[in-house]
């Protein structure tokens, strides 16, 4: 089966001190949701600018659905759909039009591209705005038609580049499941995000990129497992110590014991009596909170990176 | 680009449409954007002035000042057409809302859609043209003499004129940043209008040779001396060949320039 992406040794160099994707591979397979997890700047809108013929590769090769993104463009562009970061809507169309005039630059003639848009709108609850304006639709409305309009060439991948990016829980919320209903229909999803519960809960495997290069790739709770342990504590401390990371991590059950700014953070591999030895071995450290929980995205980033995904 | 496949024209085709709708909402501020200056300066120069005693001569004795103009004015509506009707809204498609993405991202290699905005520039440039012309013969009160001596000239020259207009509107939309939009007025529409041999035949500067041939770095002054030579060839004006191929020459010119600026704008 051909891959819906595949990106081989992808670079892209804007100046010589700025490498925004750097010797990446990847593949797509169809009918998956991929997740591309990273921070701002780690390459993933260049990724899908490349991806979606919008960036010209330095050095490398991507296929969408076998088909070159350098050799035929509009071939390629054909057979995807993008919804940027930004409101690119034609704001002097109203929604109706925007889906309509799509229809008609993908080459349906005016009946089918008449029927196809009173479908979207129908699909995407949008009739009763069909008649607006971009500028008079809420942010996750204009994300809502940019999807219609993404789709409406019934596309074989959809690019969702930070697609809830500024949008308000609610709207994210609505949203997650709008791309949850479009995996039924057998269409392949890329996904970029800084966002890890959106990573989390919409994509069936993804990819966590940071500075152009590929750090780990998995489904999600492969990632997790990859952190190697079942809980992880977080200790509030006043005067966190080497010497204190050094006593925790040789705890029973602890694997790693690493210092924050704020505290100690402890991998462990099960947390049957560790609280209260732990608890007892901070005393006169300043122990002022706690937290357990369990790996997340975001601990998967942390141990790769040293770093938080927070922006 | 060795074949232009159908679904290409399809694609373009649906652009035009979009172009269309957009500008029948719009008509009615198309037309005062076309009419408002043509119709003041013709009210003016044409109208209050004979009236008021005074006279403007700027061609051979027993011509009205208003036959002189008429071409010109034609000539200017086209132009301004063709840059506020592409390089305004690209301008801002292209630097604040991106909203140029989905046509960028259509089937059909990008540099065809900046071409379309070139065709549907020129598209808009002809309407001008035609909603300027009567109302510059109607409004002056002095006889204006207008004659079409050769129909095939008078096609090339309003085909190639409004050519070089979206041309021009198309490599002035993709250079000129939103931010100097106004700015462009001043320094670009202001000295091209009046320094186009518009308000005057262009064999009348021969005093002045410095400037006869400075101006003639000017697209509009070939689009004014070639309406010019369709619509009042009693008046001086150049001959055919110098302002066909000028035109010939400024659409593929500024067009090659906006194409290549289009692809860099949209394509990093």
């Amino acid at each position: 089966m051909t891959a819906a992406v595949r990106v081989d040794g992808l670079s892209k160099v804007y100046s010589p001190d700025i490498r925004a994707v750097d010797g990446l591979d990847l593949e797509v397979r169809q009918g998956e949701i991929f997740g591309l997890l990273g921070p701002n700047g780690a390459g993933k809108t260049t990724t899908v600018g490349v991806c979606t013929t919008r960036v010209r590769p330095t050095a490398g090769r991507v296929l969408v659905c076998g088909v070159d993104v350098q050799a035929d463009p509009p071939a390629v562009r054909r057979r995807i759909g993008v919804v940027t970061q930004f409101n690119t809507l034609d704001r002097a169309c109203t929604v109706r039009e925007n889906l309509y005039y799509h229809c008609r630059y993908f080459g349906l003639g005016r009946t089918d591209a008449v029927r196809r848009t009173d479908e979207l709108l129908g699909q995407l609850r949008l009739q009763e705005r069909a008649a607006m304006f971009p500028a008079q639709l809420s942010g996750g409305l204009a994300q809502r038609v940019q999807i219609a309009r993404a789709i409406a060439h019934r596309p074989e991948v959809l690019f969702l580049d930070e697609p809830s990016a500024g949008l308000d829980p609610q709207s994210r919320l609505a949203l997650w499941e709008l791309v949850e209903g479009l995996r039924t229909s057998g269409l392949t999803v890329l996904l970029t995000t800084h966002h890890m519960e959106e990573a989390d809960r919409l994509s069936d495997r993804l990819a966590i990129m940071d500075h152009g290069r590929l750090l780990a790739i998995g489904t999600p709770a492969e990632l997790k497992r990859q952190v190697g342990a079942a809980t992880i504590m977080d200790l509030h401390l006043e005067r966190p110590s080497p010497e204190l990371v050094e006593r925790l991590a040789a705890l029973p059950g602890v694997k790693e014991a690493r210092l924050l700014p704020n505290g100690i953070r402890l991998f462990a591999t099960g947390r049957d009596g560790l609280l209260p030895r732990a608890v007892e071995l901070t005393q006169g450290a300043g122990l002022h909170d706690l937290r357990v929980t369990e790996p997340t995205l975001e601990t998967v980033f942390i141990t790769l990176t040293g770093r938080e995904l927070r922006d | 680009m060795t074949e232009l496949p159908a679904s290409y024209l399809a694609s373009f085709w649906g652009m035009i449409l979009r172009d269309l709708a957009v500008l029948r909402r719009g008509f009615p501020q198309f037309i005062t954007r076309t009419v408002m200056n043509p119709l003041l300066f013709v009210f003016i120069f044409t109208y209050v002035f004979p009236h008021i005693g005074q006279q403007i001569q700027a061609g051979p004795a027993g011509v009205s000042y208003a036959t002189v103009v008429v071409p010109g004015l034609v000539a200017v509506g086209m132009v301004f057409q063709g840059i506020s009707a592409v390089a305004l809204p690209l301008s801002m498609e292209l630097g604040v809302s991106r909203e140029i993405e989905d046509r960028v991202l259509a089937p059909l290699p990008v540099a065809l859609v900046a071409i379309e905005k070139l065709v549907f520039g020129a598209v808009q440039g002809v309407v001008a043209g035609a909603v300027v012309f009567p109302l510059v013969m109607v409004i002056p009160a002095v006889p204006v003499a207008i004659h079409v001596a050769s129909w095939p000239l008078l096609v090339s020259v309003v085909l190639l004129a409004s050519l070089t207009s979206g041309a021009l509107g198309l490599a002035l939309g993709t250079i000129v940043r939103p931010q100097h939009i106004g700015l462009m007025f001043a320094v670009v529409v202001v000295p091209i209008t009046f320094l186009g041999c518009v308000y005057y035949p262009w064999a009348l500067l021969h005093p002045l040779p410095w400037l006869q041939g400075l101006v003639l770095l000017n697209p509009l002054v070939y689009m004014s001396e070639g309406l010019r030579a369709a619509l009042t060839p009693d008046l001086p004006h150049m001959p055919a060949w110098t302002f066909l191929s000028a035109l010939t020459i400024a659409t593929v010119v500024l067009g090659t320039i906006g194409v290549r600026m289009f692809l860099r704008r949209t394509i990093a």
